[in-house]
């Protein structure tokens, strides 16, 4: 019946979840009556071994990292099509093989596209 | 509803929360005694003992760790950004721990069966990434910075070549649910998927090593460059909740390749033909036997192999495993048409 299914599979992830979280933060608000507290300047410094810490540490940052996350992007989304055809494999046979192959050739030539634009080079 | 109906949940609920009890348990007994025989392993291939002296042959050396781990201050640095860097562990932790739920430990013994298993393990790994990621960007310092930005990288790189090398898995068994790709496996004349999906196999393997942030691709944490990468501001407990979650999900990673390619609790066949006796060992031994054989391998290549440089992992992941993995679907989807 449509707008009646409930995802009970799913339920004992979301206690799971709940347990997981709980200890979590148990552990945490349980150790935080033992712990002994002794702060100073120098301590709550950032580590920049051993010296005082030299200007801001969110610079910029390589442009490569973005280029990497976008790709990312493309080629997860991709998987994510590839998973149900993978999983209907059987079922519908040869036109799948072909109708995959062609879309692994698409992707293919964006890949060698973004190696050739040297996306792939670190230095 | 009726009171029956109730009860019946009540009694669901129940149950499960004393399984998800007693995989909590195991896991962090687990994680305990990983750290142990990590040591240990090392140790020997070091020619050295390891821990040694608390209690016999060291054997009380992690709940020393813990109640060590416990007791310690628990330092903010100054100019965190105190929230998120409160959360990030707990983030790290959770998304680890939750991938347990959905793993088949012997026949019948999954906390929640749910239809898109695999799935939901990337996702969550996924989502450990995020932990990774605003750890090293709250704790505002450079070492932490780096090592999540680098973490983040990696970790997303290597996603992509795991999630399609278990594709010739999935062709395979035409399931994303667990307990059933293990079936297949059984009913398949290999036994297990790791040889006629070798080459996915082999991808997956270094997959998972990059994906756990282990050496020789553990950039993120390079002791002698970025001192202990994100986790560098942690300390005390939530130090060791990104410790735990780190060996959980070095866990997760060894019981997916042992239910996807080493055929789960089953013992291939084959085997049983010839040793019918080993079918009277229970299901749960055989699956501890792989996991702790692929945990036994992860240690062994820290001792073995050396630090990859960046733009080496870089490379081997776009470069070779992703090429690679996309052959293996295609060549696998071929075979299958073909037989």
């Amino acid at each position: 019946m449509p707008g009646t299914y409930l995802p009970s599979d799913y339920l004992p992830i979301l206690i799971f979840l709940i347990i997981a979280t709980a200890f979590g933060f148990g552990a945490l608000l349980i150790g935080e009556i033992f712990r002994m507290r002794r702060r100073y300047s120098e301590k709550l410094m950032p580590y920049e071994s051993g010296i005082t810490p030299l200007g801001e540490p969110r610079y910029r940052f390589s442009i490569r990292f973005y280029i990497i996350a976008m790709l990312f992007v493309v080629f997860d989304i991709e998987a994510v099509f590839i998973y149900p055809w993978a999983i209907v494999f059987d079922e519908i046979g040869i036109y799948a093989f072909i109708e995959m192959v062609i879309f692994i050739v698409i992707l293919f030539i964006g890949y060698i596209y973004a190696w050739k634009k040297e996306a792939f080079r670190w230095d | 509803m009726t009171i029956d109906t109730l009860i019946n949940i009540g009694i669901n609920i129940g149950i499960t929360i004393i399984n998800i009890a007693i995989v909590f348990a195991v896991a962090m007994l687990h994680v305990a005694y990983a750290t142990y025989f990590e040591r240990k392993v090392i140790g020997h291939m070091q020619v050295r003992l390891g821990p040694m002296r608390v209690g016999p042959h060291g054997l009380l050396q992690p709940f020393a760790d813990g109640l060590k781990l416990f007791f310690k201050e628990d330092i903010i640095p100054e100019d965190a950004d105190k929230p998120v860097f409160y959360i990030a562990p707990i983030i790290f932790l959770v998304a680890a721990l939750v991938s347990l739920a959905v793993i088949p430990y012997y026949q019948g013994f999954v906390i929640a069966d749910i239809n898109i298993g695999i799935l939901f393990i990337f996702a969550m790994s996924s989502l450990g990434a995020y932990g990774i990621v605003i750890s090293g960007w709250s704790s505002n310092s450079k070492y932490a910075f780096l090592g999540g930005l680098r973490s983040a990288a990696q970790v997303i790189s290597y996603e992509i070549a795991m999630g399609l090398s278990l594709v010739g898995v999935m062709i395979m068994a035409g399931s994303l649910n667990l307990t059933e790709i293990v079936n297949a496996q059984h009913e398949s004349p290999y036994g297990m998927f790791a040889i006629p999906q070798i080459i996915g196999f082999v991808v997956f393997v270094i997959a998972a090593v990059a994906e756990t942030n282990r050496t020789p691709f553990d950039l993120p944490e390079a002791e002698s460059e970025l001192v202990a990468g994100y986790f560098v501001e942690y300390s005390g407990f939530r130090f060791a909740l990104f410790f735990l979650g780190e060996y959980i999900g070095m866990f997760i990673m060894s019981s997916l390749a042992a239910v996807c390619f080493l055929g789960g609790w089953t013992i291939p066949k084959f085997v049983t033909n010839v040793l019918p006796f080993l079918t009277y060992v229970p299901g749960i031994i055989w699956f501890l036997i792989k996991v702790y054989a692929f945990i036994f391998f992860f240690y062994w290549i820290r001792a073995t192999v050396p630090r990859y440089r960046y733009d080496q992992l870089m490379a081997i992941g776009w470069k070779i495993l992703i090429p690679v993995a996309l052959v293996n679907i295609l060549v696998t989807g071929l075979v299958k048409i073909l037989l």
